[in-house]
């Protein structure tokens, strides 16, 4: 509970760790400074510095010439680096082979790393690395979604899906509407910055800590780039200041240059990017371009769509591949299409090369389907929930433009139903109408929005995780699995599960960092699905060295095997009790193995890309959020007045933690529609590199009137750990009922006109959205 | 390369330049300590890397995100902003120095109950922002903690519990 607001969460189940609201497991060490990230361990005696070198006057160009003997000329510096000292591939790429390590003959982008420069201190790196003479011919870059599709050029193939008969649904819809969204990207700004250091070991072995979502890919690249193989090289990460997606590829680079510098000298090796380069280098959320076209019969019930999708993919494919599958997955939000075609090209400019965000493409897919139902409701003159219900999944109307059916819609129409009651939407709405007919500078506006998330990786092999638990003799657990910690509560959460199975309290469970000679071959820690993997995967662990203790101690004591239960601290066997130490000790002795690993791959789907057909998601994860803004007609700011959210988190393993989940998800997803401007000038160059150009939310953009509420849930249909449903990545979309909020104000302006607003809805965009809204009624 | 133009607390010696002398006296978290710190070091890098203080973080080094927060003689300053040459006789406070005797600091117990962090790489540095704005009176409400706070941000958007523990803390204090 908190003074300003209020957080909510149905009764927890009974069970003794799972479904408790523990704090984070590091919160003691965060709160005391004594939290260890990659930047905080202590250097090796003889570490050295590495910082990229890059061509500061060019976007894209013909290298003509390199001259860094001046670099190595600088004081400190131990050695440069370049393509010629890379053992392996120049490519740092996840799998296209498209990423150099450095530039060799083309600059695609304004920041591409073309050298490295190694020295005594990072102070000296980074002066020796702006004295290259670089010689650059240029070539027209491409820079937006426009100068691509003009030159025809992608990353990847186009790809579609359709449902139905698009062509006769617009040909025979009785009527038409289009429109056309530009929807901005948006930066991580995970607060920790890209790290890595690297130690090299005997026999060409390497061992990297690193701040990645992904260590295995991490670990793969490195062996690439040093030519080694996958077993020599160790990648280790405790915990990441952030990721939010910016660190499920893009953390790969600067651990191969570390890897690399440390190979060279046989030293120690840190890179950590400088926030600016950080900020210029790295890919960010892609931006796009959405045109739509939707046929509809009177009553405002759709009858067709036709979505376009043109994604500004930067230089690389990256994950472009998934990241715009995924725009294309949520591009229905909540809505039966009847017939559909649902289209994305991947387009190629040369700007940095844009990744997963935090959604990782489904906002996007789903802000332009919500632009649809808000820009139809006031063609028509209804109330846009009232529109978005109509259209709803239903029994019947389930099947969605790629062909898998919508079980559980019940769940979406319970949740906005119940929302709508407690946020009291109908009687607000009514509030505000008359508080904008009597208010002729100030505007108000309220939009209640739905989410559907669908939870799976759509790259099928991806769905499949490790753990690996060891109980010792005392009785304690170590803990290991293949998800990264980034401040999700990933590792609570598993070890609450673990405790659970056990019998134990949380202080018996040792967390231990995330390691690639532990748990080998693991997926990211990504798609809001690292406690489905690894709580499951860790959950068949620990049951597997229980029910080895069960078969011993039953043999042992002559008790049946369901007289012995673990809880309390204790195991009970039939009348007799002891502690799990003095069972392990025993098990010990008649030698019985207390490690076990566990593995676990997601049941149940069967997405085929290359036919579009089959089921992606597991299942979905829903919520909804009702927002209201008021708008200065005079200045364009806007405040969030107050917002009420439900969320479905399934039977939750631990509400305190999914509650923040839900907060920042919807603070940040806020911080994309709203404040975070990404700009680059006509030459290609990001002109918002740092937070002072940049605005992210603070705590005093955070709305005044926030209530959270957990969905109380019945449990997860699918058979998830413990009932739960992923709970990453779906908040981040709730503030979509912001931006529509704010096109609810700008459309009172002037009845029946469509505003033209883009996000994000800068006090700028809101600005000029208002004067055309006024231009339009004068004229 | 230009010298970063420092902005914080100067210490009354340290503005007489001509008291300037290559060694720096300073008291972190009540340890006195004599350094020769290079004169283009900031007070941060001096905490991390000279002293191994490391609770406090590098999140943007200018002056941007908060996360470099510690007190200089009770008021919050920036670390990355400021020259640590700057500081001759001043007493720092981190987050290592908060906690008395094994005790955490009300703020820090606030923190944890109130869910105020996620990844908590902010969270050293709000913390000490935390404990000057209830010292500096500047935690009334929830509403004046937002403003006073919006220097340090939350990347995870942990703000409701930041904010939570503030009010809660400044009301036991
Ligand atoms: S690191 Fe000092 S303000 Fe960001
Ligand atoms: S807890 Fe991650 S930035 Fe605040």
């Amino acid at each position: 509970m908190q003074p300003d607001g209020t957080r909510e969460a149905p009764a927890a189940a009974a069970l003794a760790s799972v479904g408790q609201s523990l704090p984070h497991d590091s919160a003691i060490r965060h709160v005391s400074g004594s939290a260890v990230y990659v930047d905080d361990i202590r250097e090796p005696a003889g570490t050295l510095h590495v910082v990229p070198g890059w061509a500061r006057d060019a976007t894209r160009g013909r290298i003509v010439s390199l001259d860094l003997d001046p670099v190595r000329a600088h004081p400190g510096v131990v050695a440069v680096i370049g393509p010629a000292d890379i053992p392996g591939k120049n490519d740092v790429s996840p799998a296209l082979g498209d990423e150099p390590m450095f530039a060799e003959e083309e600059i695609l982008f304004w920041g591409q790393p073309l050298f490295a420069v190694v020295a005594t201190t990072r102070e000296a790196a980074r002066h020796a690395a702006r004295k290259a003479r670089i010689e650059v011919e240029d070539l027209p870059p491409l820079l937006t979604v426009e100068d691509a599709l003009a030159a025809d050029e992608t990353v990847l193939p186009d790809y579609q899906f359709r449902k139905g008969s698009p062509e006769t649904g617009l040909a025979t819809a009785s009527h038409l509407m289009e429109g056309s969204l530009r929807i901005g990207g948006q930066e991580h700004f995970y607060l920790e910055g890209q790290v890595s250091l690297a130690v090299p070991g005997e026999d060409g072995d390497m061992f990297v800590h690193t701040s990645s979502q992904h260590p295995s890919e991490t670990q793969h690249i490195i062996a690439r780039v040093l030519a080694v193989p996958d077993a020599a090289v160790t990648v280790e990460v405790r915990r990441m200041g952030g990721g939010f997606g910016g660190k499920e590829s893009q953390a790969n680079h600067w651990a191969a240059i570390a890897a690399i510098a440390a190979r060279a000298t046989g030293r120690p090796c840190k890179l950590r990017l400088d926030r600016d380069d950080d900020m210029i280098m790295t890919g960010k959320r892609h931006d796009f371009r959405v045109d739509w076209k939707l046929g509809h019969d009177a009553e405002g019930l759709l009858r067709v769509v036709d979505m376009r999708l043109f994604a500004r993919c930067g230089y690389s494919a990256d994950l472009s591949l998934g990241v715009v599958d995924r725009s294309m997955f949520h591009a229905d939000s909540s809505y039966y299409y009847p017939d559909a075609m649902i289209h994305s090209r991947r387009l190629k400019t040369h700007t940095c090369s844009n990744t997963a965000f935090r959604g990782f493409g489904g906002p996007q897919g789903m802000l332009a389907a919500e632009r649809m139902m808000d820009a139809l409701a006031i063609r028509l003159g209804v109330d846009p929930l009232d529109l978005r219900k109509r259209n709803f999944y239903r029994e019947g109307r389930d099947v969605t433009p790629y062909g898998m059916k919508v079980e559980e819609h019940a769940t979406l129409h319970a949740i906005v139903d119940q929302l709508e009651e407690s946020s009291d939407y109908r009687r607000r709405r009514q509030e505000i109408a008359s508080f904008n007919a009597s208010s002729p500078i100030l505007k108000k506006g309220l939009a209640l929005t739905p989410v559907k998330f669908g939870i799976s990786f759509t790259l099928k092999h991806l769905n499949q995780a490790g753990a690996l638990v060891h109980l010792y003799t005392d009785g304690s657990i170590h803990l290991n699995h293949g998800g990264t910690e980034m401040g999700q509560g990933l590792f609570q959460k598993v070890a609450q599960i673990v405790a659970e199975e056990f019998g134990v309290t949380l202080d018996k469970v040792k967390i231990t960092a995330t390691h690639t000679g532990k748990v080998p071959n693991t997926g990211p820690t990504a798609a809001s699905s690292g406690t489905d993997l690894n709580g499951m995967a860790a959950k068949i662990a620990a049951e597997t060295i229980r029910n080895r203790l069960v078969a011993f101690a039953a043999e042992r004591y002559q008790v049946p095997p369901d007289a012995i239960s673990f809880a309390d601290n204790s195991v009970q066997l039939g009348e007799r009790s002891m502690t799990l130490g003095e069972l392990a000790r025993e098990a010990h002795l008649a030698r019985i193995q207390l490690s076990a690993a566990g593995f676990y791959a997601t049941p149940n789907i069967t997405w085929d890309r290359p036919s579009a057909s089959g089921r992606p998601f597991f299942y979905f994860a829903y919520g909804a959020a009702c927002s209201e803004v008021t708008v200065d007609t005079m200045t364009g700011e806007m405040r969030v007045d107050r917002v009420d959210i439900l969320h479905d988190v399934g039977r939750s393993l631990n509400p305190a933690i999914d509650i923040g989940q839900i907060e920042g998800g919807f603070v940040q997803g806020m911080g994309w529609l709203t404040t975070e401007e990404l700009v680059w000038d006509d030459r290609g160059r990001l002109r918002t590199h740092a937070p002072s150009t940049y605005k992210i939310p603070t705590a005093s953009d955070v709305p005044e009137d926030f209530r959270v509420t957990l969905y109380a849930s019945a449990g997860n249909p699918s058979p998830t750990v413990y009932r739960s449903k992923a709970v990453g990545e779906p908040p981040v979309m709730l503030a979509i009922s912001v931006f529509s909020a704010i096109y609810d104000a700008l459309a009172s302006l002037n009845p029946g006109t469509i505003p033209d607003l883009d996000a994000p809805a800068t006090p700028e965009a809101i600005l000029h959205a208002v004067l055309s809204m006024k231009r339009s009624r004068a004229g | 390369m230009a010298v970063t133009p420092a902005v914080g607390t100067i210490s009354a010696a340290a503005q007489d330049s001509s008291t300037m002398t290559d060694t720096l006296r300073i008291s972190v978290n009540g340890t006195p300590h004599e350094l020769t710190p290079d004169p283009r070091q900031s007070l941060l890098d001096v905490l991390r890397e000279t002293l191994d203080l490391t609770g406090t973080k590098k999140g943007c080094n200018q002056g941007a995100c908060g996360a470099c927060t510690v007190l200089v003689d009770g008021k919050r300053v920036v670390s990355c902003l400021t020259l640590a040459a700057m500081h001759d006789g001043a007493e720092i406070t981190t987050i290592e120095g908060l906690a008395k005797g094994g005790e955490l600091h009300p703020l820090q117990t606030a923190f944890i109950e109130h869910d105020g962090l996620q990844c908590g790489f902010c969270t050293p540095g709000q913390i000490m922002s935390g404990v000057a704005c209830i010292a500096e009176g500047h935690a009334g409400s929830p509403e004046e903690i937002r403003f006073w706070m919006s220097g340090n941000i939350c990347r995870c958007g942990a703000y409701p519990g930041i904010v939570a523990a503030i009010t809660d803390a400044a009301e036991r204090a």
